[in-house]
């Protein structure tokens, strides 16, 4: 099992649940967080006050896949993230050890 | 607050209305000079600024009988007050409260963080509350009865003879309010004044330490100021020549002196102006000024407060007329044309310089424009207002960014960049435009009912200066002296623990919204 954390643009997040639930992937947990990579900020300036903003809203999304459907969901992200501009975010995959599921207590991948 | 005459350029018709008060004249007041044989200029101010001028005090009728003398020239038939004019005032008044509440508070309160809006908007509810009930028991009484040139006196103490029978003067012979009418509405430019300076010291002062302030500045600060700006014995006082240096004697300190100041360029904006920025060089830099962004939390509350001082401000300035008359009208359009300008004229420079032009920048204009215009806003002509808002406009740019890098100190919410340099802006640009050869209306003079000629702009300049520099000394002086006060007794500036929490669970135990 592999846990998929995408940091995306906020507009692209209904392009993304539809590549993600047509690769198969069941379900995924939304954040709003802000941060920064290569992406630049902007400079807001208040009367005589300038702020250089460095920190822009993303969205982070997390999903768990096997591993037979990690790479479909990934390319899922991938494709419908990309729009070719600095600051279409990342993907993180890490190793998942084990998962639940609370109503049955089914486990690991009959639980995703 | 007030004086203000119809300029040369405008038809002098009288409203059939006008004859319903047999002595009744168009003219406002103003101040009136008068030539010397010598060929040197005596000012006699007849000047109101605030509005009402202390014609109350110069009505010893105004004392406790109704039906009184006024001043030295016994009118042959008691005055009555015009229900016009009272309705005016009265609305008027209400307007100069909205101002403050909601508007000024809804101003403030939208610039500063979430965790501070409500030690704002509490500041300035308890100080308004607070200066009305001063006001009532000595604020009044030593702003507008008879005392000396920079004090008045003792004769309302405790709101002692003001009744519904008691009348006030206003800037036209034989024209009177009821005295009440004059006293709300010169309240209700008390309250603003000092709800004010508390965005020069926001987010970081101890809510007792704003209330004793208050108490202090207001007393020593406020009421003499108001008192040498606009009280005089009223128009019927200047019954002739020879009357005027005894009437004279009997005014203001500034009055005399000729200052023009329509509805408080001086009393208001730059004497709260003053007292904000010495609390701020005294109460210190917030906690991560320069070093993290402070930017304000709710502009759209900002703007909605803008907006409600701008609808407010025709009250302030319009009403300073006393009358519901043509000079009335004229402090009016100017109020509405001036601050369109400074809008215009401070996006134009945000524009050009920083490359977008801000919401915050065309509100900040508006207040600027306000400010600026207050004490012409009676005394020049259209034109002259639009100059004076517009260069506001553009002064105050660098007013919130120049100068307030250059003083270095933390003044939250530009209080000193707004209303200090607008106000200087608008005090000695009144000088200016006040000049009938640009539009103005020029001097008034009570004993001949006309304006004086020779209209002088670098005299008149020149006095207009020493009314911002008597307001900087005064303000400057006693407001350094109560902070000091009040820092050795209840304390300036609440901990870093409580400013970093925010004010509004530090010191009012309460939360603005739901996160």
């Amino acid at each position: 099992m592999k846990l998929i954390t995408a940091i995306i643009r906020p507009f692209k997040l209904d392009e993304v649940r539809e590549a993600l639930t047509d690769a198969g992937v069941s379900g995924i947990t939304v954040s709003e967080v802000k941060g920064f990579g290569r992406q630049k900020g902007h400079t807001e300036l208040y009367r005589g006050a300038e702020y250089v903003v460095d920190f822009l809203p993303k969205l982070k999304i997390e999903c768990a896949v096997t591993e037979a459907g990690l790479e479909a969901a990934l390319d899922a992200v991938a494709q419908a993230a990309r729009t070719g501009k600095v600051g279409d975010g990342k993907i993180f995959v890490q190793a998942l050890e084990r998962t639940v599921r609370i109503r049955t207590g089914e486990l690991d991948d009959d639980a995703l | 607050m007030k004086r203000a005459t119809p300029s040369p350029s405008f038809p002098r018709t009288r409203e059939p209305s006008d004859f319903a008060v047999a002595t009744k004249t168009e003219a406002t007041p103003l101040d009136s000079r008068v030539r010397g044989s010598d060929g040197t200029r005596k000012t006699e101010g007849a000047h109101a600024t605030i509005g009402v001028t202390g014609c109350i005090a110069s009505l010893a009728a105004a004392l406790l009988l109704p039906a009184t003398v006024f001043a030295q020239e016994a009118a042959t038939i008691a005055p009555t007050p015009d229900k016009g004019d009272t309705a005016w005032l009265l609305l008027c008044s209400a307007l100069v409260i909205f101002m403050t509440l909601p508007g000024l508070a809804l101003f403030y309160g939208g610039l500063v963080r979430a965790k501070n809006v409500l030690s704002v908007l509490m500041q300035c509810l308890l100080v308004f509350s607070l200066v009305a009930v001063l006001w009532a028991l000595y604020g009044y009484s030593l702003a507008f009865t008879a005392g000396n040139a920079f004090i008045g006196g003792t004769d309302r103490l405790f709101a002692g003879g003001l009744t519904a029978a008691s009348l006030a003067a206003t800037f036209s012979k034989g024209v009177v309010i009821p005295e009440l009418v004059f006293f709300v509405f010169q309240g209700a430019f008390a309250c603003i004044t000092c709800a004010l300076i508390v965005g020069a010291f926001a987010e970081r002062v101890k809510f007792a330490g704003v209330l004793l302030f208050t108490v202090l500045w207001f007393t020593f600060a406020y009421t003499p100021m108001a008192h040498m700006v606009w009280f005089f014995p009223g128009p019927d006082a200047f019954t002739d020549p020879a009357a005027v240096e005894g009437v004279l004697a009997q005014s203001g300190f500034l009055f005399a002196r000729g200052a023009l100041d329509f509805a408080g360029g001086t009393v208001v904006h730059i004497n709260a102006a003053v007292a904000g920025l010495v609390g701020a060089y005294v109460v210190g830099r917030r906690v991560g000024y320069g070093r993290e962004a402070i930017k304000p939390h709710n502009l759209t509350q900002t703007m909605v407060g803008a907006s409600i001082l701008w609808v407010g401000w025709f009250g302030f300035n319009a009403g300073s007329a006393l009358e519901a008359n043509a000079v009335a009208a004229q402090a009016f359009v100017n109020t509405f044309l001036a601050t369109a300008a400074a809008v215009l004229g401070w996006t134009a420079v945000e524009w050009l310089g920083k490359g977008k032009p801000s919401m915050l920048g065309a509100a900040s204009g508006a207040v600027a424009g306000l400010v600026a215009i207050t004490p012409a806003a009676g005394f020049v002509g259209l034109c002259g207002a639009l100059a004076i808002g517009a260069i506001a406009g553009v002064v105050c740019v660098w007013g919130v960014g120049g100068l307030k890098r250059r003083l270095g100190a933390d003044d939250a919410l530009d209080v000193f960049g707004v209303h200090g340099l607008g106000g200087i802006v608008g005090a000695l640009l009144t000088g200016v435009f006040a000049a009938p050869a640009l539009g103005g209306s020029g001097v008034w003079d009570y004993v001949t009912q006309t304006a004086l000629p020779g209209y002088s702009i670098p005299a008149q300049l020149w006095i207009q200066l020493q009314g911002v520099l008597v307001t900087v000394a005064l303000s400057g002086t006693v407001s350094l002296a109560s902070f000091a006060i009040v820092k050795y007794t209840v304390g300036l500036r609440v901990t870093e623990e409580a400013e970093r929490e925010g004010l509004d669970i530090a010191s009012h135990g309460e939360a603005a919204y739901e996160h």
